[in-house]
């Protein structure tokens, strides 16, 4: 039984489930089969991964010096 | 939820018993590592950033004084998570403020990452197919891409999320939580975790590559 092939809109909104393996073998194997024949897909797909590898470089947001002052001193407080 | 449970790590229980022992340095490692973040789960709950703050204080209090509850059937930092989200909700409670989850998650929004219009409609030789390939990245050099311009420009992209939205996808890419631990954190669904974190990457994606390739894809 052939299943109807995904359009390239869908595909693209199926991306983070194909990523995060949420797919079921069935929808998994209609990702692949439109990526192994789709470019543009295929590209977006990459960006997608870059975009997960450039965020993971992306720092946290420091705290200031004072504020955590304040909490060590609280700290103290709190375990005597 | 029929979820096994997760387990704390041995990292974190033997941070719980160095801060069961008064140990100040195991203490300021936690408040450089989650203090942001606790402010801003905080924030998406409370008026304003002061009364964050005190609710992350008393998250903190919180914390400290219960770590003899802390039964190790989560993270350490899940469970810290559900404390400040849980104080700061019963604040905004008080307050008489009460903040719909659809607007933390940006369900009623349109800036969606994905564009109905980079593809072809119903009269078209592929309908649902790209009216044009996007332009891969692959010309684009390494150190521009992981230069501070570009990751200046995704820090900006997920500020200007939807607040559960750019939690979501804090956690899990700029922190590189679980996606379980992400859920029991802010208290949502599998399904919805996957959801946030999808229209988060699409959006972010959708920025880098305007950047990037000067701007092909239109708002």
């Amino acid at each position: 039984m052939s299943e109807r092939p995904l359009t390239c809109h869908e595909l693209v909104e199926l991306v983070t489930d194909y990523l995060e393996d949420a797919l079921s073998p069935k929808d998994r194997r209609r990702v692949e089969q439109h990526l192994a024949l789709c470019d543009g897909c295929t590209t977006y797909l990459e960006q997608m991964r870059e975009t997960i590898r450039l965020t993971g470089m992306v720092r946290e947001e420091q705290i200031p010096e004072d504020q955590k002052q304040a909490l060590l001193e609280a700290f103290r407080g709190w375990i005597r | 939820m029929g979820d096994p449970p997760i387990l704390a790590s041995e990292p974190d229980l033997a941070i719980v018993e160095r801060l069961r022992a008064g140990d100040e340095t195991a203490f300021m490692m936690l408040v450089e590592q989650h203090q942001a973040a606790m402010l801003r789960i905080a924030r998406m709950y409370c008026s304003s950033r002061a009364v964050a703050e005190e609710a992350v204080q008393e998250a903190w209090l919180g914390i400290v004084k219960g770590l003899d509850r802390f039964e190790g059937r989560s993270s350490l930092r899940t469970w810290m998570y559900r404390i400040v989200a849980n104080i700061a909700k019963t604040r905004a409670r008080t307050e008489g403020r009460s903040v719909p989850f659809s607007s933390l998650t940006g369900e009623e929004e349109g800036n969606a990452g994905v564009d109905a219009a980079w593809f072809q409609g119903a009269e078209g030789r592929f309908p649902g197919g790209w009216r044009a390939f996007p332009d891969a990245w692959t010309e684009v050099p390494e150190d521009r891409l992981i230069g501070d311009e570009t990751l200046g420009r995704i820090g900006r992209a997920i500020d200007a999320l939807p607040p559960m939205q750019a939690e979501v996808i804090r956690l899990r890419d700029v922190l590189g939580w679980t996606s379980e631990e992400v859920r029991t954190a802010l208290d949502l669904s599998e399904i919805n975790q996957r959801v946030l974190l999808h229209r988060a990457r699409s959006r972010v994606r959708r920025e880098l590559h305007d950047y990037l390739t000067g701007g092909t894809e239109t708002t």
